[in-house]
Formats: structure tokens, C-alpha cells, sequence
């Protein structure tokens, strides 16, 4: 026998909410209605968020922003799935997860209005601050999840990337180390289809980013990433399988960038209308109420007040950044080091 | 001649080096039908097409290895890499086998290679889009480090580097993209590297710049009678002019955006310190950055050297 198979690969797809709304029953998660709620609102107060920003922006309030409209289920249903006690790794794409973690959100408007104490995190979230390099986050969820095993504590790590982000030597080698040591990780792509103008067949001739998790040694799964039901569940399952000693998973959500990639950007110039158009419809937020509508959880008074909440959530939270003092210019000497070097000192004096 | 301004010029030299030598091949995210975030390869993926002007995927050690090898077989590859801040998981490809494959291969193999990178601060941006780490390149023998200072020298440099058999960084300061227009020749011309040049001459204190620091050093120093000089290749750099002129006028003030710390100054000053420290009357100024982190946004424009700081430090040393 020359030859034998000695290994196959099935990549299997998770949907769980199609797209008129219907679960599908032996899928669907076990959430309260108070959690289907709270999860609809905060997908609401997420996506108010992020249109306040836009906004912002163009008048030249904030600065330069990555809106992540049309991904509201891929962060909010896989920030959703984690508990306080996991360590968060987002980019600058993720406010969407950094809202649903609970992180204030005046915060927020702070840091990308050029702030850096915005990215100082309340105590109580284990949320890292937004990394910007490509790829370059995902180590950190890997040596995290080492420290976790090593205490023995019961906790994982979730490193978020982009489909660009897999090209990145970062993500090969963060894989491979937590499929090595088989770590309390789990590594959850948005392929939004675009890294800036690079359309995702650009980063791989593989037929999904998830099956690269078997090249490593561990399992991946794809999930429609505009059903937040299936983000919800992969996530939380492959974070407990962390937790219970079962090691790393990739989740590949399957999404949209419905935004340009930043507020420098056009996205016309690389992108055709149809293809927005046909994802525009795939909104995930329309997804999740249609389905609650037909559990009766949802009405046109209910939509009404959420989104009056929302809006004052974000109102006020706009309020207070813009109300804080501009920061001490020798602020910037505080956290080089813990402490001031000689020269930093002499620097100081001068200032 | 035309005026135009620095993106203008860039995309100026690479369509005339791509049309001149068919060696030369465009390559990085977003530098084809996105003609790069800058727009510098605007038009060159019409005009080329995909063979010649080559979307990667977002891989920058991948990028600036494959680079090397394209380099080795003889192409001109020009890389873009998308910000100075992104380039640091290429430097090991840079630093360990571009800057040493024609010592390693006794001469057989060279890197003709170009790697450009916007560079600096000033335009108010997102973490990681302002460095200005130029001097950590300077450190590596092998490597050139050229940054000019408008649009006119831009694309004499540019050219310069793409025929260079050498690996050059070529760092283009953000800042100045847009905001300086200038009448560039559209002939064949090239501005040479491993030369300074003198923006203006004068007696009192010799003020060294580079970049987007240039242009802020110009507009200080009215009505002082200092001798500029933009030294636009870093590494390695003119030492002759730079001597020559601190020889006459016995004073030096050194600007740069980075900060202190083993910055460019630094090897400058120890330069003239060893070749002219005879002919100094008052000590060597450096106007840096903080040693700090670079702030975002809101601080920034404390962090980086301004005309007060820099007239002062001229000042300082007039006093001598
Ligand atoms: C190492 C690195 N290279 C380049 C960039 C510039 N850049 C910022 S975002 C981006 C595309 C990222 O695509 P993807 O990983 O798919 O994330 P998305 O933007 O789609 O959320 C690029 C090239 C960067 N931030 N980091
Ligand atoms: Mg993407």
C-alpha cells in the first residue's frame, strides 16, 4: 500500500437563525427572554454607537474611525459568550465588543478622539486595549492562555482578527503554539470579506479560513457571522471546551464590512454596489428581531424605546467625553516606564 | 514642468521607472486597484497591470522576503510597506538578509531593492501611523535610509533609489504629502544619493534637518543666519558637507521628529564631536521629540519639536 490517506478535513458551516428569522430548534441556544432582549438592545446600542461615530467624525470630532457595521452579531454574539473572568483581545475594528463587555462608553469616544486614558479599562474588564498592528494581538491571547493553564484557573482567552489578519506570520505562529501546548484559547476571525481593498481571495487560495485550524491540530469551524445565534454558540462552545481542558478552536464568522474599511478610505474605488447591496440585506440586527418578533418579544413600541434608550445611552456618553479636560500635556512622560528616567526628568523640567 | 505636490512626484517617478525598465515591479496591500492609502501607485496598475504592480496579502515579512529573492534574480522590486509603523516584522528579512546578502554571497548576489514607507507625525493619526524610527535602520550597515523634503527632490531621490544596487528605506514624511507643491521637472533627472544638500546658506550656526522637520526648521529661522542643510540620505550620510559646514560655522543645532535617544542626532553630534570638535564655539543642540511613547492626537502636537524649540535652541548656541 503506497499510498494511504493518513488525514481529512471537513469544515462544517453553523447557521442557526436563517435569514427570515426561524431557528432552528435543536440549535438554538438556550437564552431567556430577558437575555434575548438584552442581547437585541445591546446589538441596538452597539450599532447607535458606531453610527455616532461615523458621525462625529465627519464633523471633524473624532478622528480617523473603522466603523464595524454589518459585524454587530460576530462581536456582540462572541462578546456575548465570554465571562468576566476571560481575557478579551480586540483590534480597531471591535467596538462592537468592547460595548457589549460593558465598557463605558464615553471611553470609547475618548480614545478615538485622540485620547490615549480612553483606552484605560475599568478594573473589572479583562478586555485588552485595541491592538492595531494586524495580527499582532493574537500572541497575547496565546501567552494569556499559557498563564491561565499554568494557575490552573478556570478561564480562556479570545483573540479577534480579521481575514487579513490570517496572513499574517502572527496568526501562524500564535495557532501553532496553542495547538502545541493545547491552550485555553479560542481564536475567532470576522472574514468581512475585505482587508482594506484586498478582497478575501487574496489572503488565501484555501476554500475557508477556518479549516487552517487542522493544519495546526486542532478543530475549526465556519458560522454565518450575521446569525447571531451561531456566533453565540460556537463561541460559548468552544470556550468551554477551553475551559474544560479541550484546547484551542478557530471560529471563522462569515460576515460583511458594510462600512468603507475607515473614514480615509472609499470603498467604491475596489468594491461594486451589487455586492454591498446583496449584504446590506443580510442585515444581522433585522435578523434576531424578526425571530423575536415571532416569539412576540418584539413590537414597533419595543424597537421605539430601545432605540430611545440607545440614543441617550450614547447622548450622554458623548456628553461626558466631550466634558473631560483636555489631558495635561506632560501626561505623556506618565507611562513610558513605571517611573521617570533621568532624562525624562531633565525633559520634564524644561517642558 | 508641472507643479505638483509629493504624491504627485512619487507616482511621477514610478511611472517613469516602470516605463524605462520593465525590471521594476510595484508591491504590498493595496498599492494596485486602491493605487495605495496615499494614492503614491495611483493609475501604475491601469497602466502595468497585475503582473507589475502586485496586490499582496497583508504579509510583511512575506512581502519584503519575497522582495529579496525577486531582488536576487534580478528584478528592481519596490515595495510598499503601508506605514513606517508596520514594517518592524519585515525587519528581520531587512536586517537579516537584505543589508547582508551581497556580503554573504562575496558579491554574487545584491538586493536591489526599494522599500517605501510613509513616515512621521504631524497629521494627527491613529496609533502606529506616525513613527519615526529611521535611526534604528541607520543602525544597520547594508541598509540606505534616504527621506526627502518636497516634491522636486522626492522624485530625484526616488529614482536614485530605484536604480541603486543597494537596499534603500525610503521613509516619506506623511505630513508633507500634500503640502508642499513644487515644479518638478518631468525630465530625467536624479538627485543623488549619499549627498546633503544646502537649502541656505549662512555663517552663524549650522541647523541640520530632514523630512517634514525641513520644512518647520525653514520656516523658524527667519531673519537668523544660519546654514541649512537637508541631509536626505540618513545612512549613510554626507559626512563631507556636514563637516564643512559646521568648520565655518563653529555652531550646530541637529532637528529631528524622534526622539533623543539614539536618535540620528546622536550619531551626527558624535561624528562632528570626533571630525570638527576644534571648530566649535558652543555646544551641540539636538531638538528631538520627548522620550516618550508617541502620544495620540491630542498631545501630539506638544511631542514634536516646534519653531519656539527650535529657535531657541539657536538662540542657545548664538549666546557661545
Ligand atoms: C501589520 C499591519 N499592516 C498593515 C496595516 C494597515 N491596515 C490596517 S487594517 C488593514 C486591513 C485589515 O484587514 P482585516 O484583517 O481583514 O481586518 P478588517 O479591517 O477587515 O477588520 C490594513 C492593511 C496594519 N494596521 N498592520
Ligand atoms: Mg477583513
Amino acid at each position: 500500500m503506497p499510498e494511504r490517506i493518513v488525514e481529512t478535513v471537513q469544515v462544517k458551516h453553523l447557521r442557526i437563525l436563517d435569514k427570515k428569522g426561524n431557528a432552528d430548534p435543536a440549535l438554538a441556544p438556550p437564552l431567556s427572554d430577558e437575555e434575548l432582549k438584552r442581547m437585541y438592545e445591546i446589538l441596538v446600542l452597539s450599532r447607535t454607537f458606531d453610527q455616532r461615530a461615523l458621525n462625529l467624525q465627519r464633523e471633524g470630532r473624532l478622528g480617523t474611525y473603522p466603523s464595524f457595521l454589518g459585524q454587530e452579531a460576530s462581536q456582540v454574539g462572541s462578546a456575548f459568550a465570554a465571562e468576566k473572568s476571560d481575557w478579551l483581545f480586540p483590534t480597531f475594528r471591535e467596538s462592537g465588543v468592547y460595548v457589549a463587555m460593558g465598557c463605558p462608553l464615553h471611553l470609547l469616544f475618548q480614545y478615538w478622539g485622540g485620547d490615549e486614558r480612553g483606552m484605560r479599562m475599568p478594573d473589572n474588564l479583562n478586555v485588552f486595549p485595541l491592538s492595531i498592528p494586524v495580527g499582532t494581538q493574537i500572541t497575547h491571547a496565546v501567552g494569556v492562555a499559557m498563564a491561565i493553564k499554568y494557575r490552573k484557573d478556570r478561564a480562556a482567552a479570545l483573540a479577534y482578527f480579521g481575514d487579513g489578519g490570517s496572513s499574517r506570520g502572527d496568526f501562524h505562529e500564535g495557532l501553532n503554539m496553542a495547538g502545541v501546548f493545547k491552550l485555553p484559547v479560542v481564536f475567532l476571525c470576522q472574514n468581512n470579506q475585505w482587508a482594506i481593498s484586498m478582497p478575501r481571495d487574496r489572503q488565501t487560495a484555501a476554500q475557508t479560513i477556518a479549516q487552517k485550524a487542522w493544519a495546526y491540530g486542532f478543530e475549526g469551524i465556519q458560522v454565518d457571522g450575521n446569525d447571531v445565534f451561531a456566533v453565540y454558540k460556537a463561541t460559548r462552545d468552544a470556550l468551554m471546551k477551553a475551559k474544560g481542558g479541550g484546547g484551542p478552536t478557530l471560529i471563522e464568522c462569515f460576515t460583511y464590512r458594510v462600512a468603507d474599511h475607515t473614514t480615509s478610505d472609499d470603498a467604491s474605488r475596489y468594491r461594486t454596489k451589487e455586492e454591498l447591496e446583496i449584504w446590506k440585506a443580510r442585515d444581522p440586527i433585522l435578523r434576531l428581531r424578526m425571530f423575536m418578533e415571532k416569539k412576540s418579544l418584539w413590537s414597533d413600541a419595543y424597537q421605539k424605546d430601545v432605540e430611545t434608550r440607545s440614543k441617550a445611552v450614547v447622548d450622554e456618553a458623548q456628553k461626558k467625553a466631550e466634558a473631560i479636560a483636555l489631558p495635561d500635556p506632560r501626561d505623556m512622560f506618565t507611562y513610558t516606564y513605571n517611573g521617570l528616567s533621568q532624562r525624562q526628568s531633565r525633559q520634564l523640567k524644561d517642558f | 514642468m508641472a507643479t505638483m505636490n509629493t504624491v504627485q512626484a512619487l507616482n511621477l517617478a514610478l511611472q517613469e521607472e516602470m516605463e524605462r525598465d520593465k525590471d521594476v515591479i510595484v508591491l504590498g496591500e493595496d498599492v494596485g486597484k486602491d493605487g495605495g492609502v496615499f494614492r503614491v501607485t495611483e493609475g501604475l496598475y491601469d497602466r502595468f497591470g497585475a503582473e507589475r504592480v502586485v496586490d499582496t496579502p497583508l504579509a510583511e515579512t512575506g512581502i519584503v522576503g519575497a522582495a529579496i529573492g525577486m531582488a536576487a534574480y534580478g528584478l528592481k522590486p519596490v515595495v510598499e510597506i503601508q506605514f513606517m509603523g508596520f514594517i518592524y516584522s519585515a525587519i528581520d528579512q531587512i536586517f537579516s538578509h537584505a543589508a547582508r546578502i551581497r556580503a554573504r554571497s562575496r558579491g554574487k548576489y545584491g538586493c536591489s531593492l526599494v522599500i517605501r514607507a510613509p513616515y512621521g507625525g504631524g497629521v494627527k493619526a491613529l496609533e502606529h501611523h506616525s513613527e519615526s524610527t529611521e535611526a534604528l535602520f541607520c543602525h544597520m550597515p547594508g541598509v540606505k535610509v534616504v527621506v526627502p523634503s518636497s516634491p522636486r527632490i522626492a522624485k530625484g531621490l526616488l529614482i536614485s533609489a530605484i536604480r541603486d544596487p543597494d537596499p534603500v528605506l525610503f521613509l516619506e514624511p506623511t505630513r508633507l504629502y500634500r503640502l508642499v507643491k513644487e515644479d518638478v521637472p518631468e525630465i530625467d533627472y536624479t538627485v543623488p544619493l549619499g549627498k546633503a544638500r544646502i537649502v541656505q546658506e549662512g555663517k552663524d550656526v549650522t541647523v541640520i534637518a530632514w523630512g517634514s522637520m525641513l520644512q518647520r526648521t525653514m520656516k523658524s529661522i527667519e531673519g537668523m543666519n544660519v546654514e541649512l542643510i537637508d541631509l536626505m540620505t540618513l545612512s549613510p550620510f554626507d559626512e563631507e558637507t556636514v563637516l564643512q559646514s559646521v568648520k565655518k560655522t563653529g555652531r550646530v543645532v541637529i532637528v529631528h521628529e524622534a526622539p533623543s535617544m539614539c536618535g540620528l542626532g546622536a550619531e551626527l553630534s558624535a561624528t562632528i564631536a570626533e571630525h570638527a570638535m576644534l571648530h566649535l564655539k558652543a555646544p551641540i543642540l539636538r531638538v528631538t521629540a520627548y522620550d516618550v511613547v508617541l502620544p495620540l492626537p491630542k498631545l501630539e502636537d506638544y511631542y514634536l519639536p516646534n519653531t519656539a524649540r527650535i529657535r531657541k535652541a539657536i538662540e542657545t548656541v548664538m549666546q557661545y
